[in-house]
């Protein structure tokens, strides 16, 4: 089945002209047009008090079957804290060679780690971390190229360390995958 | 290219299994799950995973219990325990029974990678652990053994059945046979192969000098001891020590040996505590032991405790038959050190080879054919790229009344043919000589 765009959905509140900031590289990675769009959940069924953050899973199960077709890709961006059971926190995830992800933008503020805020990092990492999720409903796994945008980040800083674009093999990956 | 990491999960939850399950597929790892120990350890019968992450509390078969029979069914298995609820008691059982970490639910994601890093670098460990106990396996036929000769079938037979033994081992042989190499057989095939075979050449080496080297010294035990040192005792602990030409060490090194060999135990040359070292002893001579005991210049009780099995190496000259062989294993073992094609031999050349004495044995002929690929045009061994070389005496193979006749013949002639002297000497009558004279046509020399 043929790709036909890439679906960028916000839920809750982001800075103005955030996700167009971010459009242009999306599209150069994957050569695929993108469109952005406003969505509505009732996040508090997805709220865990006990943790009180966002189970990341079920929001997951649920853009896959509430927002998502075959023809498209398509990535829930939340402004919430998001967790997996066995994770104390996740800045994303997505269903490998599926057609849903979701980021967050939440623990990507550096006012959460009690640095001055920084407009300019978080559209950077916010452009990565959108980038890599998608990069998995490609089929894309982890990469071990330390520039690469697939490469495995477990901590705020590590994003920071690679580049928004996909590498040489991933690049290659890709091509096969689509 | 690394293999692809297999994990398994063991969870009663199903959001924990999905949720990890998500988590690795992104970092490329194969992974199943299973919902019970029971169902774990079904899959783990008929599939090798090298990572398990079990819960520890699930219905049924907890984790712990799971630990257990996964170890029982692959003790180098890599399981990582999970649980909601942290105890040290829990914790430490776990690892007691051989979980590889015990981590607390939920945990960084950093430290997931941390976790799955190191497990992932112990199975690379496990794996080239394996290859090098094959490569060391590889090498347990000892290259440089070679012969098809009964009597080195013989030897290959005596170290099979001393090997897994802890028993000394007096190896014996004219010099250059190959005792080192009979030496090294045994430890290779024995279960310390693991662990080092040191060896000491005691000819070598001054009484002094001996004793430090055999069981170290402190620092400042004599002149130029400025460090501790080991001795060859401490580096062979679990290993074999070879103690080449033992028949040269002097009696009061024979003394100390003896009280090494019986306690295990020895104190390093200036030192004053007592080192213990596990280490099996075998030991070389071209002498005849025996003999020097009976002669009062080797101990006795030393004798017996390193002669628990004696193994003697025949010189070439007993194994003819090997030495085409040997030729053939010399010119491509020097060929390939030296990066030259392999050389053929030339007929009149393995003619000499094979006829000639070799008094230096199997160390001789390998010099030979070193210096003669050295020499030689790099394309055939010739006559004359050997060393002059004398023939071996050929075997006369007389009967018992051809050397009987020479016996007489001798004697006679040794007393002048003095027939009643000579008839004594022989414990013959002398009725008994003449006859004997008569029949061999034997006449006094002119």
């Amino acid at each position: 089945m043929k790709l036909e765009k890439i679906k960028l959905i916000s839920f809750g509140y982001f800075e103005k002209g955030l996700l167009d900031k971010v459009v242009n590289d999306v599209e150069h990675e994957f050569q695929l047009p993108v469109k952005t769009k406003e969505g509505h959940l009732d996040l508090s069924l997805f709220y865990d008090p006990a943790r009180r953050q966002y189970d990341g899973f079920k929001l997951l199960k649920e853009i896959d079957s509430s927002f998502a077709k075959e023809t498209n890709k398509t990535l829930g961006l939340f402004n919430v804290d998001l967790y997996i059971p066995i994770l104390t926190y996740i800045f994303g995830q997505a269903y490998l060679n599926g057609r849903a992800g979701i980021a967050s933008i939440y623990r990507l503020r550096n006012e959460r780690y009690g640095i001055f805020k920084d407009e300019k990092i978080l559209v950077e990492r916010f452009r990565k971390e959108v980038i890599h999720e998608l990069g998995h409903t490609f089929g894309l796994i982890h990469c071990y190229d330390p520039s690469c945008v697939m490469r495995s980040s477990t901590y705020v800083e590590d994003i920071d360390q690679k580049e928004h674009q996909l590498c040489r093999h991933c690049k290659e990956k890709l091509a096969i995958h689509t | 290219m690394a293999k692809k990491i297999s994990i398994l999960i063991v969870d009663d939850e199903e959001s924990v299994r999905d949720s990890l399950y998500n988590w690795f597929i992104e970092d490329g790892y194969y992974v199943e799950c299973a919902e019970n120990a029971k169902k774990a350890l079904t899959i783990l019968q008929s599939d090798n995973f090298d990572i398990i992450l079990a819960d520890i509390k699930m219905p049924g078969m907890d984790g712990l219990e799971m630990l257990k029979r996964i170890k029982s069914l692959k003790s180098d298995a890599i399981v990582i325990i999970m649980t909601a609820f942290a105890t040290v008691d829990t914790a430490v059982q776990a690892l007691k029974d051989g979980a590889f970490d015990y981590v607390t639910k939920p945990f960084d994601p950093d430290d997931l990678s941390h976790l799955i890093r190191n497990a992932s670098k112990q199975i690379s460990l496990i794996e080239e652990n394996e290859i090098l106990k094959d490569k060391v396996i590889s090498l347990e036929n000892v290259e440089d053994m070679v012969g098809h000769s009964e009597a080195m079938q013989e030897v290959f037979r005596q170290i099979e059945s001393v090997a897994q033994s802890t028993a000394s081992v007096i190896i014996t042989g004219e010099s250059g046979t190959g005792k080192e190499l009979v030496a090294k057989a045994i430890h290779a095939n024995s279960p310390r192969k693991f662990f080092p075979m040191v060896s000491v050449h005691c000819g070598a080496l001054t009484e002094s000098l001996l004793e430090s080297e055999l069981f170290g010294h402190e620092k400042g035990a004599f002149t130029g001891a400025v460090y501790n040192r080991k001795g060859r005792f401490e580096m062979a602990d679990s290993g074999t020590i070879f103690l080449d030409e033992i028949a040269t060490i002097s009696p009061k090194m024979q003394v100390e040996l003896l009280r090494v060999l019986e306690t295990k135990s020895f104190v390093r040359v200036g030192g004053n505590k007592e080192i213990s070292s596990d280490f099996r002893v075998l030991c070389a001579t071209n002498r005849d032991l025996k003999g020097m005991v009976e002669k009062g210049l080797f101990r006795e009780d030393l004798f017996y405790r390193l002669n628990v099995v004696n193994i003697n190496v025949p010189p070439l000259r007993e194994r003819v038959e090997d030495i085409p062989l040997l030729i053939d294993y010399f010119i491509k073992k020097y060929c390939s050190s030296m990066n030259r094609p392999i050389v053929s031999i030339e007929p009149a050349a393995l003619q000499r080879m094979e006829t000639y004495a070799y008094p230096g044995n199997i160390r001789e002929l390998e010099n030979m054919i070193e210096r003669a690929i050295v020499v030689g045009n790099g394309k055939k061994i010739m006559l004359r790229d050997l060393p002059l070389m004398k023939e071996r005496s050929q075997p006369t193979f007389e009967s018992l009344d051809d050397l009987g006749k020479k016996h007489i013949q001798q004697i006679l002639n040794k007393y002048s043919w003095n027939i009643t002297v000579s008839a004594k000497a022989l414990k013959l009558d002398r009725v008994t000589l003449y006859n004997k004279i008569k029949k061999y046509g034997l006449t006094p020399p002119k």
